[in-house]
């Protein structure tokens, strides 16, 4: 999958201005920004929810912005997303929800689509709990049920937006763990979007560190921490301040000050 | 001051013929979307109980009253010019070409409405449509077909209802409370109620289904993906239905007439 001088921008507001990036296939990739960066918005211009102003976006070879929507249906047959919450369907339970895409796209007999959702329920830790409600589920459990959907049609392409976002340490553990082992187990090729540096670090192969609309850094997640750079070091280091300034732009306080006495 | 007035007259125009079009386009998406809907009915059958089974305790509740407070009114009403025996004619004709569809509507908007529009705006607020955009699934075949399907089909059936329990409640108020005669009430109501006037309530009521449902899957599927935008998109769904049901009302009664 390549990325080549992408440009998007809302209401006027450039959000990314020549963004390129590779992602080898069967490689683990971080890609890491303060909030706000862009990082979902960038996963979105990938999967084909939103195009691009201006760049390139190929995955396998293909053009996403030259896909009518039969042709995004079908490049996202070969894709899996977890978002940030699972996006489960509430109305159905967990063994529901991993075989709801085999039963919009398949003709699977039931035998058989029950041996698979169990199979991928095994592969995250959760067979036994395939009866369970979502709203019965905790925060990590949800995470592992909505990975046991992203792999239940066999992709090629997993991507993860911020999987690790309010998880107690075990469970960010098993997801953390789930990636890697998915990933190489099956053969899959994974995006993690997220900006937990220490945690990304632990399963990625490469990462990417967007800034200001742009790629700032990038390379393995060992050569990043040690990378020089203020704005790479900010991040990396978690500093306060920095260019990204502790302060959101404001008039002068003391002047301010001035004006109310 | 009144080209200031003209510019936000023209402003609002633009807005009313803006959403006038975007409602046009989803209802013609939705239209297109029939023939595949049917074939996986199941799921509009699951909304048809949603929709219709689940809103049965508020219209037959609500027709009761309604044709008891028309026996009332009637009775007395009729009284004066000495015709008390045709209660049972003119609470039928009432209900059935006029307070059974509307107001069936209104009870409609107000529950099953408000119930697609918070469900599919929390859907959207909680990824889970962009989650089956994902799945390469179409969140309109698969959630708001079978939902605005639900609703069309459950409408004319409430009405029918609402319309039954409503003749029994003015049958209850003039014919036991009133002493109106049973005889008289129910003969009066044959001769008095033609095919045609049945008709005219059926018609209105797939009308008023259409759009209550309409304006219910649209609001809830394109409501912004906060709290405060769901809460929005539910409000719309309850104002726009109940002015545009009053303002069917009157267009249909006009041509039917």
């Amino acid at each position: 999958m390549r990325v080549r001088g992408l440009h998007y921008s809302v209401s006027q507001r450039p959000i990314f201005a020549g963004v390129d990036l590779d992602i080898e296939r069967g490689s683990v990739t971080a890609i890491m920004g303060p909030s706000g960066t862009g990082k979902t918005t960038l996963l979105r211009l990938i999967t084909g929810q939103l195009m691009a102003d201006r760049g390139l976006v190929e995955v396998e070879g293909q053009d996403v912005a030259g896909l009518q929507r039969g042709g995004i249906y079908q490049m996202r047959r070969r894709m899996g997303m977890l978002f940030q919450n699972g996006a489960l369907l509430t109305d159905l339970d967990v063994y529901e929800n991993v075989a709801f895409p085999l039963r919009e796209h398949t003709r699977l007999p039931e035998r058989l689509l029950r041996h698979v959702v169990l199979a991928k329920l095994q592969a995250v830790g959760l067979r036994g709990a395939c009866r369970l409600m979502p709203a019965e589920l905790s925060g990590g459990m949800a995470r592992r049920v909505a990975i046991a959907r992203a792999i239940v049609m066999d992709p090629q392409l997993l991507i993860y937006d911020e999987p690790f976002v309010g998880l107690d340490p075990i469970s960010l553990g098993v997801v953390l763990r789930l990636i890697r082992l998915l990933n190489d187990t099956l053969g899959l090729t994974s995006i993690v979007v997220s900006h937990d540096v220490h945690d990304l670090s632990e399963v990625a192969d490469f990462s990417y560190l967007l800034s200001g609309g742009l790629v700032i850094a990038a390379g393995p997640p060992s050569a990043l921490a040690t990378d020089t750079r203020e704005e790479v070091r900010q991040f990396m280091h978690g500093l306060p301040d920095g260019p990204v300034p502790f302060h959101y732009p404001a008039p002068d306080y003391l002047e301010q000050l001035r004006q109310l006495s | 001051m009144l080209a200031s007035l003209t510019s936000e007259l023209l402003q609002s125009l633009r807005i009313a013929l803006q959403a006038i079009g975007a409602y046009t386009l989803f209802f013609v998406r939705l239209l297109k979307e029939v023939p595949r809907a049917l074939l996986r009915f199941s799921l509009v059958v699951d909304q048809v109980h949603n929709s219709g089974a689940l809103s049965l305790v508020i219209i037959m509740l609500s027709g009761l009253f309604v044709g008891m407070v028309l026996g009332l009114q009637g009775f007395d009403l009729l009284e004066r010019f000495g015709s008390e025996e045709s209660l049972g004619s003119a609470a039928a004709l009432g209900l059935l070409k006029e307070l059974g569809p509307v107001v069936t509507a209104l009870l409609f908007a107000g529950r099953a409405g408000t119930a697609l529009a918070s469900e599919l705006g929390l859907m959207r607020a909680t990824d889970q449509l962009a989650a089956m955009e994902m799945m390469a699934v179409d969140p309109v075949r698969r959630v708001v077909m079978p939902r605005f399907l639900g609703g069309v089909l459950s409408m004319p059936l409430l009405a029918a209802i609402f319309s039954m329990i409503g003749i029994f409640g003015a049958q209850l108020v003039g014919v036991q409370l009133m002493g109106v005669d049973a005889g008289q009430f129910w003969s009066q109501m044959r001769s008095a109620v033609e095919f045609g006037d049945v008709m005219e309530g059926v018609v209105k009521s797939c009308v008023f289904g259409v759009a209550c449902s309409l304006i219910a899957v649209y609001e809830g599927y394109h409501s912004v993906p906060t709290a405060e935008g769901v809460g929005r998109a539910t409000t719309r769904t309850v104002v726009i239905s109940s002015v545009i049901v009053l303002l069917l009302d009157y267009m249909l009664t006009a041509v039917m007439l």
